[in-house]
């Protein structure tokens, strides 16, 4: 009932011993995630949170048998966190840190592309099936398993849609905050496309915003081949042009990226679009019948 | 982040891309003394503003003599200028670049910028120079030539060679281009920039090519590791209260309608305008206080918003999930309390301890709200926003 993440998931904190990775594996072990191990340079053969630390990411591979990595090191040194996991052929990571320059990024994506890694952010809240494995910062309490994907560029707004969701008793297989930032490991159309692939996910939630074309490229795909309900929702409709949104990858740039034009590539694709943020978990309900 | 036209061609020339001789001036005397200096039978006076479209407002002119550029500095410098890019309220300039006039016989497109789609950056160049790249695209989008760079091979000699041959350049001046094309390339990948844009690009009556404008934007998040680049912000080019929200980590963008947002999280605070103007109102800003929305922050986000003059009401939605709204609502109270918060506040908020976050909201005894959701709460703010209009502040 998941994409991605279950409760097979044996999870490497990089960035363990920090503030942020602190607070937020103790957030994570209490969800029930299986955190086998944390990395911090340096702080090898440690033990934090009652958890073994290891120097290196290759090494915590090893011992733990681990299968995925979440990060939270400072922007500065998070295309080699990341590099890192890849080298040691974890085939999940997920970067939560938050300002990556984008030319890191562009080195990173360039070797993710013949690596059996997929990545997750950066920039993002992360990444739950609920009931079974949560990795990153999300609130845990407010998800329930069951049959929606949901995917979202944003953090806080993908909160409201799955508390919209849960109120109204709909569970949800997996949840996957994509990031805000312009270029980023796992793109909508990937996260579609697992949600299309999974038996388990009856309907999908794609949450969208202003900037670049990744909603229209999931568009043509959903109207080629997923024969699941959609909901699409895009943030920044008021946005004024050439100004960034808070997200480094939220800006209208010449004329395109706007919310309008991601509208109308989600309508013509048969998406059951949500001009109300407040409306998105009826909607979906309404799409399946319930 | 935006810099000058005159301190983008000072980055390129120390990589070597020829860019006309100049010089930065701030008095009509300096214009005059640069004129003279430059030596050449015309020089080309240019506000410096960080905004396009300067010819076309009048933040471009040519002088014959040097008296002449001294005149044309007096009459440019502390005017308004007004272009397609700046707004209505146009841009006061402080700044004039003085440059030689050049013997120019065609006038090209160049660009460098990430290209997010294919995650590399990309060389885009056009035979069509001196117009809007954008109205190019829109008109002959066949008229623009595009070469994606491979981050592990870099900008190779023959991308260069393959875009100097497609623009047409005559054959002889075909490796001058080649080296401009891959210095410009190495200055944009070392500044960290996100976009480095030569419009137009001219071919002299010699056959050299020269930056006969340029722009370069540079990735917010790259510079910390470019201290130099970070000391060019000019913030006199910058809004006041975003310069203000800046200096408190606050993401914030000043709009012009009259319901102040205060959010957590981007995404949210983008739907939160949206929602806002679905119930009839206007989102006088963007706020994004930041995922934890500390108390501090609160209070910093409060300060910002009540600078806005034209704000009639303020609309708080924070979806905590991990945060407290306990603790959210007693730096809400305590803000609005300190700062003597005059206009109606709108709270909608989400996390645990909800329900202690609304009794000490409501007891304090301060012109609270209290949303039951996000969309109540946006026709509450609004209706009361519209209420406050008819009142003076």
């Amino acid at each position: 009932m998941s994409i991605l993440v279950n409760d097979k998931t044996k999870l490497l904190v990089q960035g363990i011993t920090g503030r942020e990775g602190t607070f937020h594996t103790e957030q994570m072990i209490e969800y029930g995630t299986k955190v086998a191990g944390g990395v911090t340079p340096g702080k090898g053969g440690s033990l934090h949170l009652g958890v073994p630390v290891f120097n290196t990411v290759a090494e915590a591979a090893r011992e733990t048998g681990a299968n995925a990595s979440v990060i939270f090191v400072p922007p500065p040194f998070a295309a080699d966190a990341i590099l890192e996991a890849a080298d040691a052929a974890l085939p999940l990571v997920v970067c939560i840190t938050e300002g990556v320059p984008v030319l890191d990024m562009v080195r990173v994506a360039a070797v993710l592309k013949d690596s059996r890694t997929r990545l997750i952010g950066p920039n993002c809240p992360g990444i739950i099936s609920p009931g079974q494995c949560k990795i990153g910062i999300m609130p845990g309490r407010i998800h329930k398993a069951g049959q929606v994907g949901v995917v979202s560029r944003s953090g806080t707004l993908t909160y409201e849609a799955v508390d919209q969701l849960t109120r109204l008793g709909i569970g949800q297989s997996t949840c996957i905050g994509i990031g805000g930032d312009p270029i980023i490991g796992t793109s909508f159309l990937d996260a579609i496309r697992l949600f299309h692939e999974d038996p388990d996910t009856r309907a999908i939630i794609l949450i969208g915003e202003i900037g670049g074309n990744a909603e229209q490229q999931a568009s043509e795909y959903i109207h080629a081949h997923v024969k699941k309900p959609v909901v699409g929702f895009i943030a920044g409709q008021t946005a004024p042009p050439g100004r960034r949104m808070g997200h480094a990858g939220a800006i209208i740039s010449g004329g395109s990226g706007t919310a309008k034009e991601k509208y109308e590539a989600m309508s013509a694709a048969g998406i059951h679009c949500v001009q109300s943020p407040a409306d998105i978990g009826a909607t979906l309900a309404a799409a399946i019948g319930k | 982040m935006k810099i000058h036209e005159y301190q983008a061609k000072e980055i390129l020339r120390r990589f070597g891309v020829p860019t006309p001789r100049g010089e930065m001036v701030t008095t009509p005397l300096e214009a005059r003394a640069a004129a003279e200096r430059l030596g050449t039978k015309v020089v080309v006076v240019k506000a410096q503003i960080h905004a396009g479209g300067r010819g076309k407002g009048g933040g471009v002119k040519l002088a014959k003599s040097p008296a002449e550029a001294g005149e044309l500095a007096a009459k440019m410098l502390g005017m308004t200028l007004v272009t397609p890019q700046t707004g209505p309220g146009g841009r006061v300039v402080k700044r004039l670049l003085i440059e030689e006039g050049l013997d120019i016989k065609r006038e090209l497109y160049l660009s460098v910028l990430v290209d997010r789609a294919v995650a590399a950056p990309v060389l885009m160049a056009s035979a069509a120079g001196g117009v809007e790249i954008e109205e190019v695209a829109r008109t002959n989008p066949a008229a623009i030539l595009r070469e994606t760079v491979s981050p592990a091979a870099g900008f190779q000699a023959y991308l260069a060679r393959k875009i100097a041959f497609g623009l047409g350049l005559p054959g002889e001046s075909v490796s001058h281009a080649a080296a401009f094309l891959q210095s410009l390339y190495r200055a944009f990948i070392e500044t960290d920039a996100s976009l480095a844009e030569i419009n137009p690009l001219v071919l002299t009556g010699e056959g050299k090519l020269v930056a006969l404008d340029a722009k370069m934007n540079f990735d917010d998040n790259a510079l910390y590791r470019h201290k130099d680049i970070a000391v060019l912000r000019d913030l006199d080019e910058e809004e006041p209260l975003e310069v203000e929200a800046s200096n408190f980590k606050l993401n914030y963008i000043k709009l012009d309608g009259t319901v102040g947002c205060m959010v957590n999280g981007a995404g949210l605070a983008m739907a939160t305008m949206d929602i806002i103007k679905l119930a009839d109102g206007s989102p006088a800003n963007f706020l994004d206080v930041g995922g934890g929305a500390s108390a501090e922050q609160v209070k910093n986000a409060f300060k910002i918003l009540i600078s806005d003059r034209s704000v009639r009401g303020v609309y708080i939605n924070i979806f905590g999930g991990i945060l407290r709204c306990d603790v959210l609502a007693t730096g809400v109270v305590a803000a609005a309390r300190e700062l003597k918060i005059k206009v109606p506040i709108v709270i909608r908020m989400e996390g645990t301890n909800v329900e202690q976050g609304k009794e000490i909201l409501s007891s304090s005894g301060l012109d609270f709200s209290i949303a039951m959701d996000m969309n109540d709460g946006a026709q509450k703010i609004v209706a009361l926003a519209a209420t406050a209009s008819g009142k003076t502040r």
